[in-house]
C-alpha cells in the first residue's frame, strides 16, 4: 500500500489507526483476489486502485477541493450523483464494509443489535480513518430506514450531514415527495457553493453518470455467459470502486475490460469450468471490502454471476431519460429513475420478486443466496415472499444472515457448501 | 467382485470424531469414535489408524476417504470434504430408504435436512452461531444438575410437568434452571423442561424444512431417550433412530467416498 502520510496528516487522519487499518488488506486482497486463476488482465487497473486506495483518488479530490469544486459523500444509490457533477462536482459513494470502525460506533451507540453497515458507516468518520470523509464538504445521508434516519443525527456530530426524505411507498404522491427532494438538494447546493445549476450541464452529468451504468450493465451481460469470464468476486469489485472513482476513468477501464471479456467469450474461455455451479445473491449492500459471501461460495466450487443489491443491479439497471430539456424536466427525470429502483424500504414491493425471477433467468443461475446483513428487517422478512417465488419456480434459495465479522465463517462454510452440494 | 477395496468416512465434529470404513458390499467393517479434543488434525488421523489396527484392512486397499463435519479440512488423507448436511443425508437414507427427513443433533449444531425420494438433500436449516438446543446445552445441564448425560436423558422421561425454560441462550438458561432449583421443583420436571427446550427449538427448524414424516434422528442426542421423546410427541410421529446415531454421518461420508471411487 502506497503511503501519503503528508496528505493523510494534513486531512486529519488518525495515522497510526489508519496504518492499522489498511495493513491487513495486501495481504487479504492476494489471497482473495491476486490467487484467482485465469484472471482477465485489464483486471490490474482494479488491483492498481486497491493497492493505493487511499492515495490517488483521495489526492484528486483534494485538488477538485482546493479548486472550490464541491466534494461531496452519500452512502446511497437514490443520491442524485448527477446533480454534484452538473456543478462541477464530484460525488463519491463511501465504504461501510470493513469490521473494524464497529467497534469504535459500538462505544457510543447503545446495544449491539444495530445493522454493521450503520456501525461502520460511523466508526469511519468517529475513529478517523477515512480520508474520502475527510475531503468531503459535507455527507448526504436518506431515510431509506429507522437505523440510518438516527444514525445521520449522530454523524451530524461529527460532520455536516444533508439528510433526504426518501419515500417509502410508489405512489404518485411519493413520486412528487422525491422530485422535490432533488429540487430542495439541488436549492442546498446551490446556496452552498454561491453556483447555478445550468439545464446543459445537468444534461451533460445525466449523460455522464448515465453511461458509467451503461459499461456496468455491460459488464454484468458479460457474466451471462456460460463459463463466466470473469469471477463474482472481481465484479463485485468493479462495482464497489465505481462508487467512488472519476467516472471518465472508469468508463474508460471498464469498456476495456469489458471488449477483454466479450473476447474471452468468443472464445469460450472462462474462469470456471462450464459445469460450475451457478449463483445469484440477493439483498443488502456489499461495500468495500465486504467480499466475505463471494468468497465462500467461489471458494466452495460455485460461480456468483450476478448480484441483485444496491452493489450490483439496483445501482445501474435504471437510466435517467435524457429527454428533458429544462431543469425541472430534468429533476423529473432523475426522479424517474430512481422511483423504479426496487428496495425493500418501500410497500408494496412485489416488483421486486419479480427483478429476482428475471434475474434468475437471464442469468441462468442454479441457485439464489440471500444474504441480508444482520438486523435489517425490510430486507430479511421480505426473504419470505421471494423464497416461494423461486421454489415455484424450481429455483432453490439458501437465507444467509451475517455482518463484516469472521465469527460465523466456519458456520457460513457449512451452510454455503452445503447449498452447493445440494445444487 | 473380489472384495478388496476399502472406503473411508470420517466425520470430525466439534464434541466427536467418528469414523467408518465400509468394504466393495457397502458394509461396515471397522468404525470408531472419540473426543475430538484441541487437536482435531491428531485425532482424525489416530481415528483412522485405529480402524486400520482393528479390522486388519490394508491401508493401501483404502481407496478414498471423505472427510466431513465442523473439521472437514483437518484430514490431509481424505481425497475430497464433503458437507456434513449431504453425508447425513446420504447416511440415513442408505440406512433407511423410507425416510424423507434427518433431524440431526450434535455436539454444537443442529440440523434438519429434507431429502426427495431418491434420497438427495432439497433442504436444510441449520442452527445459527448459538449452541442453544444441542448437545453441549445437554452437557452444560448435566453439570449444573450434578448428573451424568445418561442420567440426564432419562430422569425426565414421562414427567407430568414441564418447567418452562424461555431462554434459548445456554447461559442464560442456566440460570433459570439454577432458579428453578432454589424454587424447589423437581428435577424430573425441570429436565422434561430441558426436553422441552431442546424439541421446541428443533420444531422451529422442522417447520421451516417441512420434511414430511418419516424421520430419522442422528447424532449424539438421539441417545437421549428424553429429548427423543419430546420430539416424538411435538412432531405427532415415531422418530426412527439407527443403532449407532452418532457414526450415521460418517457412513454417509464412506459411502460417498465409494461412490466417488466407483464413478471416476
Amino acid at each position: 500500500m502506497t503511503k501519503h502520510y503528508e496528505m493523510w496528516d494534513k486531512l486529519g487522519l488518525d495515522l497510526d489507526k489508519h496504518d492499522e487499518f489498511l495493513a491487513p488488506i495486501p495481504e487479504v486482497y492476494d489471497e482473495m483476489f491476486l490467487s484467482q486463476n485465469n484472471r482477465p488482465e485489464h483486471m490490474d487497473y482494479y488491483d492498481y486502485v486497491v493497492s493505493d486506495i487511499h492515495g490517488i483518488r483521495v489526492k484528486e479530490l483534494v485538488e477538485e477541493k482546493e479548486k472550490g469544486n464541491p466534494v461531496i459523500s452519500s452512502f446511497c444509490v437514490f443520491v442524485p450523483d448527477e446533480i454534484v457533477t452538473g456543478l462541477g462536482g464530484q460525488a463519491i459513494g463511501l465504504c461501510a464494509g470493513a469490521p473494524m470502525p464497529v467497534s469504535a460506533a459500538e462505544k457510543e451507540l447503545p446495544g449491539n443489535d444495530i445493522c454493521p453497515l450503520i456501525k461502520s458507516s460511523l466508526g469511519f468518520k468517529m475513529e478517523n480513518i477515512c480520508p474520502y470523509f475527510e475531503v468531503s464538504d459535507f455527507v448526504i445521508g436518506e431515510t431509506t430506514c429507522d437505523g440510518k434516519k438516527k444514525a445521520w443525527e449522530i454523524m451530524d456530530d461529527y460532520i455536516d450531514t444533508y439528510v433526504m426524505e426518501l419515500p417509502q411507498m410508489k405512489t404518485e404522491s411519493s413520486r412528487q415527495l422525491w422530485e422535490d427532494e432533488i429540487h430542495r438538494f439541488k436549492n442546498h447546493l446551490e446556496d452552498y457553493y454561491d453556483r447555478e445549476l445550468k439545464p446543459a450541464d445537468l444534461d451533460n452529468a445525466i449523460s455522464l453518470i448515465n453511461e458509467k451504468r451503461s459499461v456496468l450493465k455491460r459488464l454484468y451481460n458479460t457474466r451471462k455467459a456460460k463459463p463466466a469470464p470473469i469471477s463474482g468476486k472481481d465484479a463485485l469489485l468493479i462495482t464497489q470502486l465505481a462508487f467512488f472513482d472519476k467516472a471518465e476513468r472508469f468508463i474508460e477501464k471498464t469498456t476495456e475490460l469489458c471488449e477483454e471479456l466479450e473476447n474471452r467469450i468468443e472464445n469460450n474461455v472462462g474462469v470456471f469450468a462450464e459445469d460450475t455451479p451457478r449463483i445469484l445473491i440477493a439483498g443488502t449492500p456489499m461495500p468495500l471490502p465486504s467480499w466475505k459471501i463471494h468468497d465462500i461460495i467461489e471458494q466452495n466450487g460455485a460461480a456468483v454471476v450476478c448480484e441483485e443489491t444496491c452493489t450490483g443491479t439496483r445501482y445501474f439497471e435504471d437510466m435517467v431519460p435524457e429527454d428533458g430539456n429544462t431543469i425541472d424536466e430534468q429533476i423529473s427525470n432523475l426522479a424517474e429513475r430512481t422511483m423504479n429502483i426496487n428496495c425493500a424500504c418501500f410497500t408494496p414491493n412485489t416488483d421486486r420478486v419479480d427483478d429476482i425471477l428475471r434475474l434468475a433467468e437471464n442469468y441462468n443461475v442454479d441457485g439464489v443466496v440471500y444474504y441480508n446483513l444482520e438486523f435489517c428487517q425490510t430486507y430479511n422478512m421480505e426473504y419470505r415472499r421471494i423464497s416461494k417465488a423461486l421454489d415455484e419456480n424450481g429455483i432453490s434459495s439458501i437465507h444467509i444472515e451475517s455482518d463484516y465479522g469472521d465469527s460465523d465463517i466456519a458456520q457460513l462454510q457449512t451452510r454455503i457448501q452445503a447449498f452447493i452440494e445440494m445444487l | 467382485m473380489p472384495k478388496e477395496n476399502f472406503f473411508a468416512g470420517i466425520d470430525i465434529g466439534s464434541r466427536t470424531c467418528k469414523g467408518v470404513i465400509i468394504n466393495d458390499n457397502r458394509e461396515v467393517v471397522a468404525s470408531d469414535l472419540r473426543k475430538t479434543g484441541l487437536d482435531s488434525k491428531n485425532i482424525a488421523e489416530i481415528s483412522f489408524k485405529k480402524m486400520i489396527e482393528s479390522s486388519a484392512v490394508k491401508k493401501d486397499k483404502v481407496k478414498y476417504v471423505v472427510s466431513t463435519g465442523y473439521g472437514r479440512a483437518n484430514a490431509d488423507f481424505a481425497q475430497k470434504e464433503i458437507t456434513e448436511i449431504s453425508c447425513h443425508g446420504y447416511g440415513a437414507f442408505n440406512l433407511f430408504s423410507d425416510i424423507r427427513g434427518i433431524i440431526d443433533i450434535g455436539g454444537q449444531d443442529s440440523k434438519v435436512i429434507r431429502l426427495n425420494d431418491t434420497g438427495k438433500v432439497i433442504d436444510f436449516s441449520m442452527n445459527d452461531k448459538c449452541a442453544a438446543g444441542t448437545g453441549k446445552f445437554m452437557e452444560t445441564m448435566a453439570v449444573t444438575l450434578n448428573l451424568t448425560i445418561d442420567e440426564i436423558s432419562k430422569i425426565g422421561l414421562n414427567a407430568e410437568k414441564a418447567v418452562d425454560i424461555s431462554n434459548v441462550c445456554t447461559v442464560f438458561a442456566e440460570s433459570e434452571v439454577i432458579n428453578y432449583i432454589h424454587k424447589g421443583e423437581s428435577k424430573k420436571s425441570i429436565i422434561a423442561g430441558l426436553y422441552k427446550s431442546v424439541a421446541d427449538k428443533v420444531m422451529k427448524q422442522v417447520n421451516k424444512v417441512n420434511p414430511s414424516p418419516q424421520i430419522v434422528m442422528s447424532g449424539g442426542v438421539a441417545k437421549n431417550e428424553g429429548v427423543v421423546q419430546m420430539l416424538e410427541k411435538q412432531l405427532e410421529s415415531n422418530l426412527k433412530i439407527p443403532e449407532s446415531p452418532q457414526l450415521v454421518g460418517a457412513f454417509g461420508a464412506a459411502l460417498l467416498a465409494f461412490k466417488n471411487y466407483n464413478n471416476n
